[in-house]
């Protein structure tokens, strides 16, 4: 610091504080507090008091450098622009094919397969109502339906994100592709990106019936298993997402998120794993609200933390072990179906939130969400959307070109302090997987989206079209109606699906199948080296998921009313 | 609100989820709102069965059956309808909240839903038309928990 007096201790400066706080309190004295969505208060303007500017080198430091506040690389978007990423899935795998093509001829550069909810679930597409199938995701039952999908896309020079949950028999799908391909797995790039059991059991519910000590058996097998044989690929994406779709402040979000990651590590960890060892491969899904600042300093805290984590907890030295990799994805709950136009403008300020806060690839909601699953018309709005973003408003130009205010330094303060209190009140309780075992979890996502309702429902959240500027319902503003999947269509695909079941090496499939039962019951035999057996023999997901299920017990979500 | 029938049993209201979809936030909150109202609710969360829904809705006695729907599960309610007529339950009202798309509303209602409630749909709105519905296939007044 330099031994010239700071102007805030100047008389001049107290007086024009002083004389401005006056007028204000003149003018506006009588207004109510205004909180954010994670509680904290804020100020009608911020100025030196609030940011200690001398804390440069500890608290923000240069992108890509500790504490890594400013972003994860030296070059941010300007030598790693983001990817944009679209959750696509759709139809049966044919369908996803021909939408896939036509999204890479218009600059999509990133893949990602979102599996139909029956895939989610754990069922073979034989086993659940025919009318689900493929209505919000596609349909994937076999390495070979996952052949189909990515027939004639570069899966060896882009990265493949997959909607993929416990036992992750979609990434072996993947991996099954590829080798018929004679793509080497070692240069798969990739993420197995629903790989986070605990916000599927505490906030999305999209799981397989199986418990909960399985479930975490099967995520320790995986990453394991793909640091040894996939060393590009992130074998864990920490998903804030579910956790503030289902109702958590922004801050706590970060907070539950950052804790499952802790566990996670700790887990690894008690298996004899080094942090250096396994931390580079860990990345985070982020929903980003329209809560525009908040968002930012969201972001920026949980990098703070993150880093600083993984060094006094873990012991972590590799600088990649404490970077913070993340997806975002714009917030679904606050698109409205009332006048769906106004959601283009939505998804654009949460797109901008997400890009100041320094995310490596970004998912922007269709504005038809709200109405159904998303129009092709409407996917081609969101992708647009961040292309204007990036190269006609050119948000990629400065490297968090937040940093130094005194608002979103203060607000990142605020939020990191929020943020560290969320983790605190989860390590108290045994840590995340104790915590959601026994429903704190569940009662504090439950609390969150009660009282954020109450905020709408009493006016003081106006939601425009919603409880505010409202005007008269015209059907017109919606997309006409998309077809279903033609009933004959979903017939003939059973029927193949039937015939691949009956096609098969039979003795393999129970080859296969038995040597993952014996896994299953065996410490120290990798599950997922036999889903990849598995998968590579023609076994199918309904049948992997039965066999695990059979071995490790049945499961539910826990529902805390 | 209704002038209340002394000691009249509260409207019991089963709100569930059935399909594949695990969205429960919106469920959530309905029960919650219901149950400020004076309802008595029973919550199931999600992955229920249509034989779920129905077993429940016989064992619980209830006026009316919500379903949830984020993400196409409104599509198999026809089925649940034709359930419980064929289990005799045919005067259950029930309604669906969630996304529906327009096209598919025709459908609900020729089914025999008796109302769908969309994204945004107020606190009061849903009370007031639940109210209405329990009524109509009790014909008579309905009391609030005690």
């Amino acid at each position: 610091m330099s031994d010239r007096p700071s102007f805030e201790q100047s008389a001049a400066y107290a007086e024009a504080k002083a004389r401005w706080q006056a007028d204000y309190n003149a003018q506006s004295g009588n207004e109510a507090p205004r909180r954010n969505r994670s509680g904290i208060t804020i100020k009608p303007v911020y100025g030196p008091d609030d940011w200690d500017s001398d804390r440069y080198m500890q608290d923000l430091g240069f992108p890509g450098e500790s504490p890594t506040t400013r972003g994860i690389h030296s070059t941010m978007h300007r030598g790693r622009p983001w990817s944009p990423r679209l959750v696509i899935g759709l139809g049966l795998p044919e369908d996803y094919n021909a939408r896939m093509r036509a999204l890479f001829d218009m600059g999509l550069t990133g893949l990602y397969v979102a599996p139909c909810n029956s895939h989610m679930r754990g069922f073979d597409p034989d086993e659940v109502e025919a009318e689900l199938l493929g209505t919000c995701g596609t349909v994937i039952a076999s390495a070979d339906d996952m052949r189909v999908c990515l027939d004639g896309l570069p899966i060896d020079k882009h990265s493949v994100s997959l909607g993929c949950t416990a036992p992750y028999t979609l990434s072996a799908f993947l991996f099954a592709t590829a080798k018929s391909r004679n793509i080497p797995w070692s240069r798969l790039a990739g993420t197995t990106n629903q790989s986070d059991y605990l916000s599927h059991f505490t906030a999305l519910h999209m799981f397989f019936r199986v418990a909960l000590s399985g479930q975490r058996r099967l995520m320790l097998d995986h990453i394991e298993w793909m640091k040894r044989e996939a060393p590009r690929w992130n074998s864990l994406s920490i998903v804030g997402q579910h956790m503030q779709q289902a109702g958590a402040t922004p801050a706590e979000a970060m907070g539950l998120t950052i804790s499952s990651a802790i566990q996670y590590a700790t887990d690894m960890i008690e298996r004899g794993h080094n942090a250096d060892s396994f931390l580079p491969r860990f990345s985070y899904f982020f929903d980003i609200s329209i809560s525009f600042f908040e968002e930012i300093a969201k972001f920026r805290a949980g990098r703070r933390v993150w880093e600083r984590i993984t060094a006094e907890r873990f012991g972590a030295k590799d600088p990649r072990s404490k970077r913070f990799r993340f997806h975002a994805q714009t917030s679904g709950v606050d698109l409205t179906r009332q006048q769906p136009f106004n959601n283009v403008g939505r998804v654009a300020i949460q797109a901008m939130a997400g890009i100041f806060g320094g995310l490596q690839s970004l998912h922007t909601d269709a504005y038809d969400e709200a109405l159904g699953s998303p129009t092709a018309a409407a996917a081609q709005i969101a992708v647009a959307t961040q292309h204007i973003l990036r190269d006609e408003a050119h948000l990629d130009d400065v490297i968090d070109p937040l940093g130094g205010s005194y608002y979103v330094e203060h607000l990142t303060n605020e939020m990191e302090a929020e943020i560290e209190a969320v983790i605190q009140k989860i390590d108290d309780a045994g840590g995340m997987y104790r915590a959601s075992e026994t429903g704190l979890v569940q009662r504090m996502l439950g609390q969150s989206a009660e009282a954020w309702q109450q905020k709408i429902d009493s006016g003081k959240q106006v939601v425009v079209g919603v409880n505010a500027h409202r005007t008269a319902d015209d059907p017109a503003d919606r997309p006409a109606p998309q077809a279903r999947l033609a009933a004959n269509r979903v017939n003939d695909y059973l029927a193949g699906l039937e015939a691949y079941k009956r096609d098969r090496d039979k003795a393999a499939v129970q080859t296969a199948l038995d040597g993952l039962a014996r896994a299953c019951n065996t410490e120290g035999d990798n599950t997922y080296q036999h889903v990849i057996q598995c998968a590579l023999a023609g076994v199918t997901h309904g049948e992997i998921c039965r066999q695990v299920r059979t071995e490790m017990g049945d499961g539910r979500p826990l529902i805390v009313a | 609100m209704s002038a209340e029938t002394p000691h009249a049993r509260p409207a019991k209201i089963l709100l569930t989820k059935i399909g594949l979809d695990g969205h429960d936030r919106g469920s959530r909150l309905v029960a919650a709102l219901l149950r400020d109202a004076g309802m008595e609710v029973v919550y199931t969360g999600p992955w229920q069965t249509i034989a779920d829904v129905v077993s429940l809705a016989i064992q619980e006695d209830v006026d009316l059956i919500g379903i949830s729907s984020l993400a196409t599960d409104h599509l198999i309610v026809p089925k649940l309808m034709a359930a419980l007529a064929a289990a005799g339950l045919g005067h259950i009202a029930v309604i669906v909240g969630g996304i529906v798309p327009d096209g598919e509303l025709t459908m609900l209602y020729d089914a025999g839903v008796a109302h769908v409630f969309h994204p945004g749909a107020s606190r009061k709105e849903i009370v007031v038309r639940v109210r209405e519905l329990v009524e109509s296939a009790r014909g008579a007044n309905i009391g609030v928990a005690s």
